[in-house]
């Protein structure tokens, strides 16, 4: 495979005493998709939260395109990781197109809002919510958030793209709408990471399941691997609960 | 009666204008630019106070504010009014400043102790996920106060900003400590003339009612249309 987009490297974080990630080593190629899965707890979020430094490492290094997130300017680099929230986290003070263009004018003076629009647009319409540009965060459902959220992320040409539980605070019926999209974009090629609840979804989308055990990588196979023929006893013991 | 009354405060107007109306615009400019002032100074404070940086210089700094808004919150107004022009001014700083100068100061830095409060509380009870959002879409922290957190914090304070403008305004009628004319001492002034309590006073307590008034229309126009530009956000969640 390709190139490493990103790399955690001897990655812990402590919360007080306690510790929630313990020594983890991940990469992430360019291209592949991985679904990260685990118990409740178990450190998911914060493995992820990690990736671009919303939560600093107590010790280990975030490799992003072989240089250190942390060693120049962060932002930049974090406009290249797209981050998708499981409460969407849309910004209540402004409506969609607001939301959406935000960042992109914000670290580009010099763009042209216009043509910043433009991109904002046909992004939106992809996605469906042409008619949603000038609403507000208030008057959409769960999933058009999400999906405004999806296309914020994705406003910056994103070198990856991390979800955390992109479909848990959804109703039922609205999780396939945002779903279908992250299927749409892994279709185009885009590299990657999303924590989910989601079983049938990970085995569909992933290239690789990384299955998280307290703090812990305990296991990490391709999904037929991993699913049809899971190794330690905390997966299978975990795979005999969410399965079914 | 009535009309007699509405008559005597005609007549107290035109025979005093002189006196009553420079007080009026002194008061006014005294509280509206202190107010706007503490505004910008809490401001600032607050960003100080509620940044999640914790180096050392952070850490001072908010210590600092700390310690600030506990010794201004703990002196009476007309105390610092009273330390500044006669003590802290003239003696130990060597500087004689108008009366004037004294007060938009004295009003500016106590109003900042309460307001930058109110912001930092407001700050803080935004929700955390739209601070996250900000830096996760490569914001500087700056940024994300700027455009995302403080509209918001804002927009969520205006009750308390309308109050703290109230309070400075009504403030006003102790500044004849420091030798100005507001329209207390100006109320005085007319009863030492005219050795007659009742107008002037019922005067002074309505001209300030309607000052008041005003003031609640400016910051019921800030609470409806300049911090929603028309529009209704967060209309769900305050009406649930
Ligand atoms: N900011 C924090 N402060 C203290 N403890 C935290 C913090 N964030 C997470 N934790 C703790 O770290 C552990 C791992 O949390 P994390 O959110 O990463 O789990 P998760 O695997 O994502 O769980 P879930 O499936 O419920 O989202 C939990 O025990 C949690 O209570
Ligand atoms: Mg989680």
């Amino acid at each position: 495979m390709g190139e490493n987009i990103i790399r955690a490297k001897g990655l812990s974080k402590h919360f007080g005493d306690a510790l929630v990630l313990d020594n983890v080593n991940l990469e992430v190629k360019k291209g592949e998709r991985i679904a990260i899965i685990g118990a409740s707890g178990s450190g998911k979020s914060t493995l992820l939260r990690c990736l671009n430094m919303l939560e600093k490492p107590t010790e280990g290094e975030i490799i992003f395109q072989n240089e250190r997130l942390d060693q120049g300017d962060i932002n930049k680099k974090r406009q290249k990781i797209g981050f998708v929230f499981q409460n969407f986290n849309l910004f209540a003070n402004m409506n969609v197109i607001k939301n959406i263009t935000l960042a992109t004018l914000m670290q580009n003076k010099s763009l042209n809002k216009e043509v910043v629009n433009r991109k904002a647009m046909e992004l939106l319409t992809k996605l469906g919510l042409e008619d949603k540009a000038y609403a507000w965060p208030d008057d959409l459902s769960g999933g058009q958030k999400q999906r405004v959220a999806i296309v914020r992320a994705l406003m910056s040409d994103p070198e990856i793209m991390l979800f955390d539980e992109p479909t848990s605070a959804l109703d039922p019926e609205l999780v396939k709408e945002v779903l279908d999209v992250i299927l749409e974009l892994a279709q185009t090629g885009m590299t990657m990471v999303i924590v989910t609840h989601e079983m049938k979804f990970a085995k569909n989308l992933a290239d690789r399941v990384v299955f998280v055990d307290k703090g812990k990588i305990a296991e990490e196979a391709h999904p037929n691997e991993l699913f049809g023929n899971p190794k330690c006893e905390r997966l299978k013991e975990f795979l005999s609960k969410v399965l079914d | 009666m009535q009309t007699n009354l509405l008559q005597n405060m005609r007549q107290t107007i035109i025979d005093h204008h002189s006196l009553i109306l420079p007080a009026l615009r002194d008061i006014i400019i005294i509280a509206l630019l202190g107010f706007v002032l503490a505004f910008i100074l809490g401001t600032l404070i607050a960003l100080v106070t509620t940044n999640p940086n914790q180096n050392i210089f952070s850490t001072i700094a908010k210590k600092f504010f700390a310690g600030y808004v506990l010794l201004i919150r703990g002196l009476p107004l007309t105390v610092q009014l009273l330390l500044w022009f006669f003590v802290i001014f003239p003696l130990v700083i060597g500087l004689r400043l108008p009366a004037f100068t004294v007060a938009i100061i004295v009003f500016t830095i106590d109003g900042s102790a309460y307001i930058s409060e109110t912001i930092r509380g407001a700050v803080q009870s935004v929700d955390k996920g739209q601070f996250e959002a900000g830096r996760a879409a490569g914001l500087t922290n700056f940024q994300t106060m700027r455009k995302i957190i403080l509209p918001q914090a804002y927009r969520n304070s205006v009750p308390q900003f309308g109050n703290e403008l109230i309070g400075m305004t009504k403030a006003t009628s102790v500044l004849s400590f420091i030798t100005i004319t507001d329209i207390t001492l100006a109320a005085n002034l007319i009863i030492a003339r005219t050795f007659e309590p009742i107008t002037p006073y019922l005067l002074l307590g309505i001209t300030y009612l309607v000052i008041v008034y005003f003031l609640t229309l400016i910051i019921k126009f800030f609470e409806k249309v300049v911090f929603v530009r028309g529009r209704k956000y967060n209309s769900r969640k305050r009406f649930v």
